[in-house]
């Protein structure tokens, strides 16, 4: 559903005469008192909710209204960019690509893609508007190609019409983007090439299979013998060359790569049937030789791809950092200057809402700066005149003035960036039991094939050369080759559908196969709600219209918690007259106004933490008791004074998700060791641990991305890290098996294996149950396929076996691993039922 | 059965033309992006303006 946002500032066009009692039949504000018909039960505060609800009405979907559990989610403030940098000339060249009659081409990544209706939407959007030539959207990539007349169209326009439809966006890098593509499509086209021969030869060969059985008239029979030896050449010669080459590179370095059997099995197999063409005596293999390409070239592609999403989703980490600063020279002129030219000591301009460049002390201004992305915790913080702050957080009120005390590379984020990058790079590699075992493999069937061809040239010198291809196709290593791989896709598209989003199937092997590991977990937004709430309340409930009044409009989290409670708890809506922020909390004036008495005089309250509200208040003094529990719970305490004494005291505080203690336990039961790694004050993660039913020593507080970084890292080996803010990305870059929950930063995906697209870490067990089982797969895969070569080697060598059977043996057992693969299931039965039930959650980044 | 002489290089040719033609599709990028596509043919276009002569056939009609 995709309207203009009534609550954004341009959808909203408040009559100026103040809110009234009554609350908006669409998102709960309160209606301005101009915009109340008498007598009418539907009211709004604006003309945005009004479209909406009678949209939704006109379209028969009015049961929404009655459906709906909560009131839609307040917008929260985005860092709204102004996309300025993108019209700078800079900017257009190192991104665009020119094309004809003057248009430009450009790449970017789009956040927020989801669904089918995204697609329509950005694409509509923006082809409407005047100056560009062409918008296509690849839906699974995320990324947007947008063709433009650059004198006519605006790119930072146009970035802001996405953003405003919820599509913040970043310029895509296309440097490794053309070599992907022309590599991606000349596998493609070896590909095609392959399939289509080994589905011409395979006829071919039946024909000659039949004559086999029947006889054959020898013209007819030399005739199709020559027709595939003509119809192979292009899979052998051109198809199958990727696989020669890196066979070649492998030996040049002295290591038995998995190519050089194949390549061997291939030409070998060639040469013979050519020979036996030639000469018109024994049999070929062509069929056989071109369905192994072919299969080869599948699994080379599915690689492929694979590796692609790993090294692109890394490219968001450039996202962190807007790409250019204002920098004022001497006499206060700001000029606009790419990131790379900053210096320490530059001058600074941030204006609001968009995010600080780099690490700095506030020269001029006072604002509040969102530093979640390097603490985690969503509460902004003050900053004052010779404060510091760090590159990549948001200021979020007012201009500020900084003075640049480091270039980018060696701001905070410049480093979280590199640790990330580095820890994705330096990986210990998994090492796949397919790829341990064939290098012995490769030499046992090399050694083997010369013995054969010795052996049996003395014996029977006529056969030798069947004995040895028969011995060379049987074993094969197709099957070993498919085992590990598609073990791997079947696993990940299973887990797709639980929810369970795996960039590689190598994370669920290394998951599956990592017994006892250390489970680290951020505390915010992963075994929390990430979000404040009123979790506790003394007093009077008829203050709570007063909160609700006092409250109306704020971006504070714990105003906003008040206001949720409040909204929740009490049908009645007051309206405020007066507001003033103090120190530690507000002082409003409220109206129990239902319209009829707006002039009576309001009450005066102040509402804040207990330190703000004694100096304007007197306090019960039967407090100590409660104020010594709710201490020891971590929860904050808000208190309520009206006319001087305290009223009400509400406790607020991010609770821990219903489901977070259960799973943890039976987590711990499958051999992991839960661990809290947590940026947010010590205190606050013990409370938290108790109540998770974790010892106080599992659970640590008050670190710096640095810190869970490190700490990640000194258990290298055995470690998996589930987070879900961009402070967490570096650990979960580094962690053996990063794991990032729902709802976080999308950097935070991008350093992460597996995402979770269902909210906390309810499927935590069934991942790691689904990559044991994963791993069990692989197993019986490779264990088939070994005892099938085994056991066809020995028949080949003992001359029992006829190439031509061989041939026939090698696909099957192909397709015993193929079923193998895809006959598991990542989640036991009675547990799919239920989660079938479950809407399918939208795939919300790219893999 | 000496058709099949003809008959087996007319399909080779078949074949090769078949090839041919992935290749180009592949060259000329159609291939690049495989789930886009599948979406955007569900969309439904705005209905066209109709065109002068097709306004014009139908008034002569009524």
């Amino acid at each position: 559903m995709v309207a203009a946002d009534p609550r954004t500032p341009e959808g909203r066009q408040r009559d100026p005469t103040g809110p009234t009692a009554v609350a908006c039949t669409h998102c709960g504000l309160p209606v301005p008192a101009g915009r109340v018909k008498p007598g009418t039960t539907p009211a709004f505060c604006c003309h945005g909710c009004e479209t909406v609800y009678q949209i939704l009405h006109s379209e028969g979907f009015a049961a929404y209204y009655d459906l709906r559990d909560s009131l839609p989610e307040p917008a929260t403030e985005t860092a709204s960019s102004s996309y300025a940098e993108y019209d700078d000339p800079a900017f257009l060249e190192r991104h665009g690509q020119p094309q004809p009659e003057g248009r430009l081409a450009c790449d970017l990544y789009l956040e927020g893609v989801h669904c089918a209706a995204c697609l329509w939407v950005v694409e509509k959007a923006l082809i409407r508007e005047p100056g560009v030539a062409e918008a296509r959207l690849n839906f699974a990539r995320s990324r947007l190609r947008l063709v433009f007349d650059p004198t006519v169209a605006s790119l930072a326009r146009l970035a802001r019409r996405l953003a405003s439809l919820g599509y913040p966006s970043h310029p895509a890098r296309e440097n490794a983007e053309s070599a992907y593509r022309s590599e991606s499509r000349r596998l493609l086209v070896r590909m095609g090439v392959a399939g289509a021969v080994a589905g011409n030869v395979m006829l071919l060969a039946f024909a000659l299979y039949g004559g086999w059985l029947s006889g054959m008239d020898p013209v007819h029979r030399q005739f199709f013998r020559w027709t595939s030896l003509v119809v192979t050449l292009p899979a052998v010669s051109y198809s199958a060359w990727p696989f020669y080459r890196s066979a070649f590179n492998g030996l040049r370095s002295g290591v038995l790569h998995m190519d050089l059997p194949i390549s061997i099995g291939i030409l070998a197999g060639f040469f013979s049937g050519t020979w036996h063409t030639i000469t018109g005596v024994g049999d070929i293999y062509f069929d056989s030789v071109c369905a192994l390409i072919f299969l080869l070239l599948v699994g080379r592609r599915l690689q492929l791809h694979q590796q692609r999403r790993a090294s692109e989703s890394s490219e968001l980490l450039f996202a962190l950092t807007p790409s250019s600063a204002r920098r004022l020279d001497g006499d206060g002129a700001a000029e606009r200057v790419p990131l790379e030219a900053l210096r320490p000591g530059d001058r600074l301009e941030v204006h609001p809402g968009e995010r600080i460049p780099t690490d700095g002390v506030v020269e001029a201004g006072r604002s509040s700066v969102d530093q979640s992305l390097l603490s985690g915790e969503s509460v902004p913080v003050s900053i004052r005149e010779g404060d510091e702050v760090w590159g990549g957080t948001t200021n979020l009120v007012d201009r500020l003035v900084v003075r640049a005390t480091q270039t980018v590379e060696a701001s905070r984020v410049g480093h979280i960036a590199a640790m990330v990058s580095e820890a994705s790079g330096t990986k210990a590699p998994v090492v796949q039991l397919a790829d341990r075992v064939a290098g012995w493999f490769v030499a046992a069937v090399l050694v083997l094939a010369g013995m054969t061809y010795a052996v049996w040239s003395w014996l029977d010198p006529a056969h030798a050369v069947d004995h040895t291809v028969a011995l060379l196709v049987v074993s094969c290593p197709c099957a070993l080759g498919l085992a590990t791989p598609l073990a791997m896709t079947a696993a990940i598209g299973k887990a797709a559908r639980e929810g369970i989003l795996a960039r590689s199937g190598a994370a669920l092997e290394h998951l599956g196969r990592l017994k006892g590991a250390r489970l680290f977990l951020d505390k915010t937004g992963t075994l929390t709600y990430g979000r404040m709430r009123v979790v506790a309340f003394e007093g009077d409930r008829g203050v709570l219209p007063a909160v609700f009044a006092a409250e109306t409009g704020t971006s504070h989290p714990v105003g906003r918690a008040l206001l949720d409670h409040a909204r929740e708890q009490s049908p009645e809506r007051w309206v405020r007259t007066e507001f003033e922020s103090i120190e530690g909390g507000i002082r409003a004036v409220v109206h129990p106004a239902d319209g009829a008495a707006p002039e009576a005089e309001g009450t005066s309250i102040v509402l804040g933490a207990p330190r703000a509200v004694l100096q304007h208040a007197l306090a019960p003094s039967d407090l100590d008791e409660e104020v010594r529990r709710w201490t020891r719970e971590a929860w904050t305490p808000v208190w309520l004074a009206i006319g001087g004494r305290v009223r009400a005291r509400f406790a607020v505080a991010d609770q821990v998700r219903p489901e977070a203690r259960s799973a943890l336990r039976r987590l711990a039961a499958r051999g992991l060791k839960p661990f809290i790694l947590s940026g947010d004050h010590p205190e606050v993660v013990r409370a938290i641990g108790r109540q998770l039913g974790l010892p106080a020593e599992h659970c640590t507080g008050g670190l710096s991305p640095e810190d869970k970084w490190e700490r990640v890292r000194a258990h290298r080996g055995r470690v998996i890290m589930v987070g879900d803010g961009v402070n967490d990305a570096a650990a979960i870059a580094a962690a053996d098996v990063g794991i990032a929950v729902h709802g976080g930063a999308e950097t935070c995906f991008a350093a992460a294996d597996v995402f979770l697209s269902k909210p906390g870490i309810g499927s935590l067990e069934t991942l790691l149950l689904g990559s044991r089982r994963t791993v069990r797969t692989i197993r019986t895969n490779i264990g088939f396929s070994l005892a099938y070569n085994l056991v066809g080697a020995t028949l080949a060598m003992a001359g029992l076996l006829n190439p031509l059977v061989a041939a026939v043996m090698m696909p099957a057992s192909s397709l015993v691993v193929v079923t193998n693969s895809f006959r598991f299931r990542f989640q036991k039965n009675e547990a799919r039922t239920r989660s079938r039930r479950v809407e399918r959650p939208g795939v919300p980044y790219p893999i | 059965m000496s058709v099949l002489f003809v008959v087996v290089p007319l399909a080779l040719f078949i074949a090769f033309a078949s090839v041919m033609a992935f290749v180009w599709s592949v060259q000329s990028g159609q291939l690049d992006d495989l789930d886009s596509p599948a979406i955007r043919m569900l969309h439904d276009e705005a209905p066209q303006a109709r065109t002068d002569r097709e306004a014009s056939s139908e008034e002569q009609a009524a």
